[in-house]
């Protein structure tokens, strides 16, 4: 009898002070309320993308100081982790933060190569994920997922808008050359759409091994493809390497290209660079409230000029926001959530976006052209473009 | 195909295969007087180029660049055979692949932490920063006929040392029967030191005098070193004269192929080695085995 009586007497008091647990202690969501929210920066911030991990990041940290520390009234944790550009670690490192650091958001990264890795990892665990970079077509097309958003680009979008510039200007064949991997083909093709919506004629596609810099036999073909404009994506010093190779080879054939073939590259360019037109959505002397305050808080925030890279990052967090707003932190209500990222409205520094519905930015691209070091603004060349999204599903 | 874009691809031919010569020279002479396969060859042509880009940047000058990476070359040579190397021709060629990857990763290391790993171009000296029209709508810069040129000179000299002089005699026999020159009193330690540096010294050339041409970036040594394994194997282990027509022949073939069949232009030089290994294994100048 005493003992059961002991034993009684326990389970009363246990369930006792279950009970008085249980009115003190707060319910799992505003437990999850209380925590500050984990936001994972996987960027590269060693190797050849190194600035422009850090000016993404840079942007992040500077809007989040804006709005008080706090996103949809959560306080924010940064994880940074160093994706070093190496795809092969992509997948490694993406699990890294995902299982963990256990990390609420993942906003990342530059290298397209890297991104298929993330990509893999957040699509099996859910993990909300913006691009603020890395514009391979296939993640907002037929790989695209619900829980993945991108603020910079697709690789269609600025070749397109080259296209249809250089077909509304009167241009009847034009060729593309790029390096044989993804950004490049994939710009290839947009050019290819746009020129030939409007009436254009798209002749060929060049192509040499990245990252190789031999464009001779390249350039020594050109005069006998009889078109009237080159369109041509590279990027960084490959960029600086080719434009200087074209203007060396005295090619008659107006050079043109996606906005990345004179981005962050001007001055090692020099005059090679001169007048050449391109497509982006971004550029210099774009004028508006926005882009001059954001110009001015980058430069104090980061003793360098703002460039696209800034603003690409700038917008994730700014999507970011509109989505935790719109739920109050809470990340689990995932519906509301999607509903409010996908039909939020971005007062832009680069003017104002909006989501596509496989969930790639829509924006304006704009022609921009080489002036005295500089890639000024020009013109609007397609308003509020989207990524034709072909094959997503959502 | 025009006459006119066939004339400007032949020179592109031309002097990329003399780049070509430049890299294999030194691969071959090392590997037919030492014995040794050397990996490390792509990273030493990476070094030059590094050394061009540094001194250019810090001095303004690429005329400096170029004798100082020639220098690099002589020094770096003779430290890596006195101290590594020579204690290596007698292990086999494992261990020596092992020692020459290992190089690979050093090299890389070393560029990573000293310079960095962004892509950097280097500015081809002003007098000469203006070029040359010579078919309609295609110039070529004035600077790619001063490498034409400096490489068709250190193809001659080396020519003339190596058929010539004393010291090319015994490189040859050292190549063809070392025990030979054992048995003349000959000290083998000299003959080896000079070769490996001279190779060496022509790789980082090589490096230096293209760097203006093909910026400088991480692993850019890489494919050239596949490429030179070619054209080694093609002219056959050892010879510099089998190298030279061999490296010009893969230059054609190359440019020709990235410009009238891109298709299969990665695919050419390879099927040109099966076909040469068929017919002469030893290659077009090698010895016959």
């Amino acid at each position: 009898m005493t003992k059961s009586n002991g034993a009684s007497r326990r389970i009363i008091l246990k369930g006792g002070a279950a009970l008085a647990a249980a009115s003190t202690v707060p319910t799992g969501w505003a437990i999850a309320q209380s925590k500050p929210l984990k936001v994972g920066l996987m960027l590269p911030y060693s190797g050849t993308f190194a600035q422009l991990g850090e000016n993404i990041t840079h942007a992040v940290e500077m809007y989040l100081a804006e709005k008080g520390g706090k996103l949809g009234g959560r306080d924010v944790q940064f994880i940074k982790l160093d994706d070093e550009s190496k795809p092969d670690l992509g997948p490694q490192n993406a699990e890294r933060l995902v299982k963990r650091d256990a990390v609420d958001v993942l906003i990342g990264t530059v290298h397209s190569g890297v991104q298929m890795g993330i990509h893999k990892v957040v699509k099996e665990s859910g993990t909300l994920t913006i691009m603020p970079n890395a514009g391979n077509v296939a993640l907002t097309r037929d790989l695209c997922a619900k829980n993945v958003f991108r603020t910079s680009f697709s690789n269609w979008q600025p070749a397109y808008a080259m296209g249809v510039h250089l077909a509304k200007k009167g241009v009847k064949k034009a060729s593309w050359i790029t390096w044989d991997y993804a950004a490049g083909t994939e710009s290839g093709q947009g050019f290819k759409e746009g020129l030939e919506a409007n009436g254009g004629q798209f002749v060929s596609l060049l192509t040499l091994k990245f990252p190789e810099t031999n464009f001779q036999p390249l350039l020594a073909q050109i005069q006998g493809l009889g078109v009237d404009a080159i369109g041509a994506f590279f990027a960084g010093g490959g960029a600086v390497q080719f434009v200087k190779d074209y203007a060396a080879a005295g090619i008659k054939v107006p050079l043109c290209g996606s906005g990345f073939l004179t981005e962050g590259t001007l001055g090692g360019q020099g005059a090679a660079a001169d007048g050449i037109e391109t497509a982006l959505h971004y550029g210099d002397g774009l004028e508006n409230a926005k882009n001059t305050a954001f110009r001015a808080a980058f430069k104090a925030k980061a003793g360098r000029e703002a460039d696209v890279y800034a603003v690409q990052g700038y917008d994730a967090a700014q999507l970011l926001a509109a989505g935790l707003e719109a739920v109050k932190g809470n990340l689990e209500d995932e519906k509301t959530l999607y509903k409010a990222m996908e039909s939020a409205k971005i007062d832009s520094p680069r003017g104002s976006i909006s989501m596509s519905p496989s969930h790639n930015v829509v924006q304006d691209i704009y022609l921009r052209k080489v002036t005295a070091g500089q890639n000024k603004v020009m013109s609007t060349i397609v308003t509020q473009l989207a990524d034709p999204g072909t094959g997503c599903k959502i | 195909m025009s006459l006119p874009s066939f004339l400007a691809q032949s020179l592109n031919g031309l002097q990329y295969g003399l780049l070509l010569f430049l890299i294999s020279s030194g691969l071959t002479l090392i590997f037919g007087v030492l014995g040794v396969i050397n990996l490390a060859h792509g990273s030493l042509y990476m070094v030059g180029a590094y050394v061009a880009f540094v001194v250019a940047r810090a001095t303004g000058s690429l005329w400096l660049a170029l004798p100082v990476a020639v220098l690099s070359g002589i020094v770096l040579g003779s430290l890596l055979e006195r101290f590594l190397f020579r204690f290596f021709y007698k292990r086999e060629h494992l261990d020596q692949v092992l020692l020459t990857f290992a190089l690979i990763l050093l090299f890389e290391e070393g560029r990573s932490l000293s310079v960095g790993n962004d892509f950097y171009s280097v500015p081809i000296p002003q007098a000469l920063n203006f070029s040359i029209p010579i078919v309609e709508g295609f110039s070529y810069a004035a600077y790619r006929f001063v490498v034409i040129g400096v490489c068709l000179a250190l193809a001659a000299a080396l020519f003339l040392w190596i058929e010539r002089s004393k010291m090319g005699a015994i490189i040859r026999a050292a190549a063809e029967k070392p025990e030979m020159v054992d048995a003349l009193g000959i000290d083998p330690r000299r003959v080896h030191l000079t070769v490996f540096a001279v190779g060496t010294a022509l790789a980082l050339t090589a490096g230096a005098l293209n760097a203006p041409l093909s910026s400088v970036y991480p692993n850019m040594g890489d494919n050239l070193l596949i490429i030179s394994f070619v054209v080694v194997v093609i002219g056959g282990l050892g010879s510099v004269t089998g190298a030279f027509w061999s490296a010009l022949l893969i230059g054609m073939i190359d440019t020709m192929g990235k410009a009238y069949a891109p298709a299969v232009a990665g695919l050419a030089i390879y099927v040109l080695m099966a076909g040469v290994l068929l017919w002469r294994p030893s290659g077009l100048f090698g010895q016959r085995a």
